[in-house]
């Protein structure tokens, strides 16, 4: 395959990437969208194998290595639960990353790739490598992280060294230098130090960054480590100088950034106050966050007069949270709305922006789960509608149906954006006990008179509501 | 010392109600007070002075003098105020601002003075609006009122004695009383409509079971804490035209129209009344503010052209058990905001915003009128509604950029690229070129996603972002000739690329897979 070829090959796959992203946007194109997506891969692999290249010698390799990978992915990608969807993506992330890191430093370490690059160009591809390494490196040590705080493996909560900020700022003066000296240096092996430091500094600042993201903003993160991985991708390219890598890696690098940035606005927070984390600081200590601190007593309700008020109601909101992702209660929640639809019930869903730990989260739970999408509607398209709702069904969320981001100017998430639950005649919160959410934040909600309280798994007590219904 | 609550028979003409129900006296208990019920206080609302001893009050004889905190219905009389003695604590309907006097009365005598009248439109006081516990009740007893006096069936029927024809009923004014009213007539079978100035009622209207009637006239009639508010002159015109037609054809009508702090705005003029069938029967909630009605007398049933006008205004009175239950119930839950500490020791404090509204006189001074209320129960508007939030802290929402910042950002990224230009060699800037259109088609194609669909747009990016193979592809065995003399090591990159590719096609099959699954699972 000549060069002109496999230019034209590129261009088309990054052509199919683009309608990829563009299918993704409504589901009735979103299955196309991934097709598309993956008959861009094939090509580009393909035609990057055949191209002028990759001789027959790199065959073999070539096949067994993504042999291994595929069966992994594959696997993976079919044993893994949907609730775990976010942490599977985020290790995905990490994995990108280290590639990134690897085949910076096969290309710096390969003298062919260089040879025929001379001043101003040798410096900036020199430039390239160490820029690729580095975001590399970040996305790598963050991605695991994240994925041990998803996973719940490393504590949700942030983790803040004093002076944070000085310690980052220190460590980028550090890169800085040392990416002077990098670029100056006259051999292969005298440039290694300079690329080993940079890269355990990039490392332990990958760790460091998203330590200091509370759980509740893990869904920003996600994202933004998927923008990293974007620019990594486009990092190598201009390494290579290879254009497809280039422009997929702006692709991926800029969605992910845009997306990032719509999660903060739908959370009302503040992009660069995410990033610098320190989330939930104030809300670590709820009592004192409160002028108004909710008091009084909480009405607790039984599975069966939770069904009672579900059978008697005109109109009915779900509003899913976290909790049904924990206890797998998609299907119970699917089986009790299509009873109550079946007689009459109008059962819709309100899904907050945030809800869930990853964008989107309770959309693909509730799509397992069967529920069509078109009774699934968006926190704006609903929220009007909770004064004539007779029952708001809070299935184990907390801070997306606080009142007090309204109605309390001190508390932590004031002006977040949250479903109005409590403006419908009587919302049950389902919860497991009266601990506070991710964002550590009391909820008056709990105390209000209309509301009532179902304790207990969200999963067992549904299906007691179900029982219960069917009688 | 716990402080003791006293509960005086209320002593209005006719005035049936109680201002606490043995329940409640249970539950006051709780809190840590003595409560003390003149004999004979429940009698009229079938509460006997055994049932609140059995729940642990004492019935005493005179109240006023030891209580500490009297809890009373109606608005004391000037005698009453006259029993009161300095610190003392009341608690009742009271209406400043149509009761000056009394007002005054009271801070002369250096008392405390909590009007239920005046609790804050807020969510967070919903429980101790004892207004809108009375309005339920009252626009129920209409219902029943009318339906008394009416002398038909509300449901249709066709019996073999004939077709029974269904009542029309026409509700003015769609607040908590209207509702309710709406509620018990199509409770009954009536054909409801209803008419509100506030059009965001008109889906509360449709929600209740009655056909909204709107006036075809643009003007927003929401005003400060969800009431409404005195409409402009051709309103008004537009108005009177529907309710004439209106008239003609309904068999009830039922006015709820009040203004706050006005009087109640005269809507069924005496031709309308006239224009009604005879049977017709007209309830008046607004009698109290001077009634709807022009032919209203307040407090009196008469018939006039026909028409049967029931000016009440003890409805809330004449289900006195009902509305006893609930009035003892709001103030009870205003004794809990009063009483965080649940020691029997009122605490008046007016940092809160429910009790800064609720009391009228501290400690002998008028603080009515309060200031206003800082967040609407009812935003007038939704766009109307980030403006009343008060925002501090992380959420500051973003102004639209400024001219400066964008004339920054500009400036910025003009000396970026003048020395990119300036600098770059050119095999670099085809790439640098080729990199921001990406962006920037990244950045168009992204922005309109469905937040539905967030987590497999992530996810089939990530999968995209393996596209880095390519990268370690050509690394593996490249043709490229060897410059003479340099040693690739061959081994190290061989091994560094292929690892790359097996982990990088982990992401590629699991990502693509994954997200396959994910987006089988959206139907319709």
């Amino acid at each position: 395959m000549s060069a002109t070829l496999l230019t034209v090959s590129y261009l088309a796959a990054a052509i199919l990437f683009i309608l990829s992203l563009g299918g993704l946007s409504s589901p009735e194109s979103s299955r196309r969208g991934n097709f598309m997506g993956m008959a861009g891969m094939v090509l580009a692999v393909l035609a990057t194998v055949a191209g002028p290249h990759v001789s027959p010698a790199a065959y073999p390799w070539i096949v067994g290595a993504l042999a291994v990978g595929a069966a992994i992915g594959l696997y993976a990608a079919r044993v893994v639960k949907m609730t775990q969807m976010p942490e599977l993506v985020a290790l995905m992330h990490s994995l990108v990353g280290l590639a990134a890191v690897l085949i910076g430093y096969a290309n710096y370490i390969d003298p062919a790739a260089t040879a025929h690059f001379e001043g101003a160009e040798r410096t900036i591809h020199e430039l390239e490598i160490y820029v690729g390494v580095l975001i590399g490196a970040v996305t790598f040590s963050g991605s695991l992280i994240a994925f041990g705080k998803l996973s719940a493996k490393i504590t949700g909560r942030p983790v803040l060294i004093p002076g944070r900020h000085w310690i980052n700022l220190a460590g980028l003066l550090v890169v800085i230098w040392f990416g002077g000296g990098f670029v100056h240096a006259d051999s292969i092996p005298a440039g290694m130090t300079p690329l080993f430091v940079m890269t355990a500094i990039a490392l332990a600042f990958g760790v460091h960054m998203v330590m200091a993201i509370g759980g509740a903003d893990m869904p920003v993160v996600i994202s933004m480590l998927n923008s990293y991985s974007g620019w990594a991708a486009a990092a190598t390219g201009f390494m290579l100088s290879n254009d497809l890598l280039i422009v997929t890696g702006a692709l991926v690098g800029s969605s992910g950034a845009i997306l990032s940035y719509i999660m903060c606005r739908a959370m009302n927070r503040n992009f660069i106050s995410v990033i610098a984390g320190g989330f939930g600081t104030g809300g670590a200590s709820p009592a004192a966050s409160g002028t108004a601190a909710p008091a009084g007593e909480v009405h607790a309700i039984s599975a069966t007069e939770t069904a009672e008020l579900l059978r008697n109601a005109q109109n009915v909101v779900m509003v899913p949270g976290y909790g049904m992702a924990v206890a797998q209660a998609q299907h119970a929640v699917y089986e009790i709305t299509r009873l109550l639809r079946d007689r009459g019930v109008n059962v819709r869903f309100a899904i907050h922006p945030v809800a869930g730990r990853m964008p989107g989260h309770m959309n693909v739970l509730l799509a397992e789960a069967k529920v069509p999408y078109d009774i699934v509607l968006e926190m704006d398209e609903i929220n009007a509608d909770f004064p004539d709702t007779d029952v708001a069904m809070v299935i184990g969320a907390n801070d997306i149906v606080n009142p007090a981001a309204q109605e309390d100017p001190s508390s932590p998430i004031a002006g977040m954006p949250v479903l109005e639950v409590w403006k419908a005649k009587t919302s049950i919160v389902m919860k497991r006990s009266m601990a506070s959410g991710y964002a550590g934040v009391d909820n008056p909600l709990f105390y209000k008179d209309n509301n009532r309280m179902l304790f207990g798994d969200a999963k067992k007590m549904l299906d007691e509501v179900l029982a219960a219904l069917k009688a | 010392m716990s402080q003791l609550i006293g509960v005086p028979r209320e002593t209005a003409a006719g005035e049936k109600r109680v201002a606490t129900v043995p329940e409640v006296v249970e539950k006051l208990t709780k809190l840590g007070f003595r409560v003390a019920v003149q004999s004979g206080a429940g009698e009229a609302a079938n509460f006997s002075d055994d049932a609140y001893r059995a729940a642990g009050a004492e019935i005493v004889s005179r109240v006023w003098d030891q209580a500490d905190i009297v809890f009373k219905v109606r608005a004391p009389t000037l005698e009453e105020v006259a029993l009161m003695h300095e610190g003392q604590t009341l608690v009742s309907f009271l209406w400043p601002a149509q009761n000056p006097d009394l007002l005054q009365a009271l801070a002369a005598k250096k008392t405390t003075v909590l009007a239920m009248d005046s609790v804050p439109r807020i969510s967070r006081a919903q429980k101790l609006d004892a207004l809108s516990s009375m309005a339920n009740i009252a626009g129920y007893r209409a219902v029943i009122e009318a339906a008394h006096a009416f002398g038909r069936f509300f449901t249709g029927q066709i019996t073999a004695a004939g077709k029974v024809p269904p009542a029309k009923v026409f509700v003015i004014g769609a607040g908590v009383a209207g509702l309710a009213a709406i509620g018990a007539a199509s409770g009954l079978g009536a054909i409801v409509r209803a008419n509100d100035t506030r059009p965001e009622v008109a889906d509360q209207v449709k929600s209740m079971g009655a056909e909204f009637v709107g006036v075809d006239y643009q003007e927003e009639g929401a005003g400060v804490g969800g009431y409404a508010r005195v409409m402009s002159e051709g309103f008004q015109k537009a108005q009177r035209e529907v309710f004439a037609k209106q008239a003609k054809d309904a068999d009830i009508i039922i006015t709820t129209a009040l203004i706050p702090g006005k009087p109640a705005p005269k809507l069924i003029t005496a031709d309308m009344v006239k224009s009604m069938k005879p049977g017709s029967v007209i309830v008046d909630l607004a009698a109290e503010q001077g009634g709807n009605c022009e032919l209203t007398e307040p407090g009196q049933l008469v018939v006039k052209h026909g028409v049967t006008i029931i000016g009440y205004t003890d409805l809330p009175s004449r289900l006195a058990r009902q509305s006893s239950t609930l009035y003892a119930t709001n103030l009870l839950r205003l004794t809990e905001e009063l009483c965080k500490t649940k020691d029997g020791q009122i605490l008046v404090d007016m940092d809160d915003e429910v009790i800064r509204g609720t009391t009228v006189v501290k400690d002998g001074t008028i603080t009515w009128p309060p200031p206003p209320p800082k967040l609407s129960a009812a935003p007038p508007k939704p766009a109307a509604k980030p403006t009343a939030l008060p925002t501090k802290g992380h959420g500051e929402p973003k102004a639209p950029a400024s001219a400066r910042a964008t004339t920054i950002v500009f400036l910025a990224g003009a000396i970026l690229f003048w020395f990119i230009g300036a600098y770059a060699p050119a095999a670099f800037l085809a790439h640098f070129t080729v990199f921001v259109l990406a962006c920037f088609v990244g950045y168009m194609v992204i922005w309109n996603v469905t937040p539905a669909l967030h987590t497999p747009l992530m996810s089939v990016t990530n999968a995209i972002s393996s596209i880095i193979a390519v990268g370690a592809l050509v690394q593996v065995a490249p043709f490229e000739p060897l410059t003479a003399g340099v040693q690739r090591p061959t081994a190290w990159i061989i091994g560094l690329a292929v690892a790359s590719i097996a982990l990088v096609g982990i992401n590629m099959f699991g990502g693509f897979a994954v997200t396959q699954r994910m987006l089988q699972m959206f139907r319709k």
